[in-house]
């Protein structure tokens, strides 16, 4: 055999081994969960907020932890979207190629984009201190905003760079503003926007650190934005922080549910996705 | 029955005008409407008129267009050849200004397009860029359905009555040869059509927006033979209404639907005139020697 056909078959062999590596990794941590979590997941747990005692294997659920963080997913990725798309709409057709405050701004957002959440979580804690806030919702979904205005720029500009020139020239040409391409532009990057909001909701659902000081902890039911409010994970650490291997349980249960909304997030953002970028050349 | 006694200069009132022939007994007034149609001379009361003095372009200190005087023919063909790297699709791209958008451009002189000077600060790019057609050298469909692709248009430019907009896009795609291919199928994504299919519908949604003249840089270069054929003849039937400008790198082309030829050379018009008479009879020796083949 001719040494490229060994070379192929040996990088052929390393790329299997690497893809069997990270699937063998993601089974063994959801059938950890899976094995440690549903015995003890049950309708109790996701249609209840904590009892009395919760934390010491007392009678209850996580609703409020659940409901706490599909609230702060929610609102973090609508105003993350809302303050993105015409960041990476400028970057991308107002400025040129070779826009020096592109530039500037595109290695920023980098570098946001590699801040641990603790520190958006220390810097919001300061400023919400500043203004006189407490822990509330509202201020979780502003420190996870932040967090994730980096994730979202930075993959929706990665697909609008792509975005073809001629296509930009045809929209003018037909007597179109800057401003008006935009239908266009958003089609086009409509993969690109989708792909952009699951790794947004991904990081958004699974921050613990960010919303530590921001959002708190509370055994209720946020009614208002300037209550506190319970996440997921803050949930799982409190549980998992429990010496009762039965509120351990329970912690698992709990990564166990955020593991599914990520599931089903992530599954209806495929479906949404195809259905917007059929359109795309 | 208004219309027989008045018609509205504007293409888009056509269908509006004819409307009420959807009533099948009346067959003699439909046929007054298809003869009509094909006959379109005469519809357009406005005469085009693209005049081109003292044009120099520059690109970052490059001096890409030198000293450009030229006056486009109103519902004429103009061919504009010459060598690679001559500065025609340059020339294109200012006429509706796309060059704008490069890095470091600059141009003096004047480009007047029915009077109005469109480097003139008052002068509003998107008014320009409406009155030129731009067909670019790969067929470039909006990521949008082939009925949103013609209606885009002219929903920018403010008409959002339903009824009409569907007649404009099937008066558009017939008048493009397209509509019996896709009528079907108007809501299937443009991307699924044929690369010579939606060159014509790249057409159609510039046709849609009423411009005056079309550009077309290397229109068919991309297209199969059958295709380019296709969009050839088209450009023939639309001369009748508008004032159509080609840059082409076939020679042959140019020798087959051109009226009037415009030749450059490194930036520069050398010759131009009506197409018998630079083809069979040019005055420049460059000219001679570029169509006998001495250098493409």
């Amino acid at each position: 055999m001719r040494l490229k056909f060994i070379e192929e078959k040996i990088a052929k062999g390393l790329m299997v081994v690497a893809s069997l590596a990270v699937f063998a990794f993601i089974v063994n941590i959801i059938y950890t969960i899976f094995r440690r979590g549903f015995p003890a997941l049950n309708w109790e747990m996701i249609s209840q907020i904590p009892a009395g005692g919760y934390y010491n294997g007392g009678g209850g659920g996580i609703l409020n932890a659940i409901v706490g963080s599909l609230y702060i997913v929610l609102g973090s990725t609508i105003l993350g979207l809302l303050t993105s798309i015409p960041v990476v709409f400028y970057l991308n057709v107002y400025l040129k190629k070779d826009s020096r405050l592109a530039y500037v701004a595109r290695l920023a957002f980098d570098v946001l984009f590699g801040i641990p959440s603790i520190v958006y979580g220390a810097f919001a804690f300061t400023i919400m201190i500043y203004l006189g806030m407490h822990t509330s919702l509202g201020g979780g979904i502003l420190v996870i905003t932040l967090l994730v205005i980096p994730i979202f720029i930075r993959s929706m500009d990665e697909v609008a760079l792509q975005l073809p020139k001629d296509l930009l020239d045809a929209t003018y040409a037909l007597g179109a503003t800057k401003l008006e391409t935009i239908k266009v532009v958003l089609r086009q990057i409509a993969p690109g926007i989708a792909t952009a909001t699951l790794l947004s909701v991904g990081r958004a659902i699974g921050d613990a650190a960010g919303v530590m000081f921001t959002a708190g902890f509370t055994d209720s039911i946020p009614t208002s934005l300037s209550q506190p409010a319970a996440t997921l994970p803050l949930s799982v650490f409190f549980q998992l922080s429990s010496p009762n291997a039965d509120v351990q349980d329970r912690a698992y249960s709990a990564a166990l549910i955020l593991i599914f909304i990520v599931l089903v997030i992530s599954i209806f953002g495929r479906l949404i996705t195809n259905h917007f970028s059929k359109h795309k050349i | 029955m208004k219309s027989f006694f008045y018609r509205n200069p504007t293409r888009a009132s056509w269908a509006e005008d004819y409307s009420f022939l959807n009533n099948d007994l009346n067959k003699s007034a439909k046929d007054k409407f298809d003869n009509d149609i094909n006959n379109r001379e005469g519809l357009r009361v406005k005469k085009s008129d693209l005049k081109v003095s003292d044009l120099n372009v520059y690109i970052n200190k490059t001096h890409i267009l030198k000293n450009v005087n030229l006056e486009i023919p109103d519902k004429k063909i103009t061919c504009i050849i010459g060598p690679s790297g001559c500065g025609k699709s340059t020339l294109l791209k200012t006429f509706n200004r796309l060059i704008d958008d490069t890095e470091g451009v600059k141009y003096e002189g004047s480009i007047l397009v029915d009077g109005t000077d469109i480097f003139d600060r008052r002068t509003e790019i998107t008014d320009i860029r409406k009155k030129m057609g731009l067909l670019s050298q790969r067929p470039c469909p909006l990521p949008m359905s082939i009925y949103d692709n013609i209606a885009f248009g002219c929903k920018m430019h403010g008409e959002h009555n339903r009824k009409k907009l569907n007649q404009i896009v099937e008066e558009q795609l017939k008048a493009v040869g397209l509509w019996e291919e896709v009528k079907n199928r108007l809501n299937a994504p443009a991307s699924k059509l044929s690369i010579g299919q939606q060159q014509r519908l790249c057409l159609a949604r510039g046709l849609a927006v009423e411009p005056e003249f079309i550009l077309a840089d290397e229109a068919t270069s991309a297209l199969d033979p059958i295709s380019s054929k296709h969009i050839e003849e088209l450009f023939v039937e639309l001369k009748q209404d508008y004032a159509i400008i080609l840059v082409t790198h076939t020679l042959r082309q140019a020798l087959r639907i051109a009226d009037y030829v415009v030749f450059m050379y490194l930036g520069e018009v050398i010759e131009s005139g009506p197409a018998d008479e630079v083809f069979n009879n040019p005055k420049q020796e460059l000219t001679r020697k570029y169509l006998e083949g001495a250098f493409s």
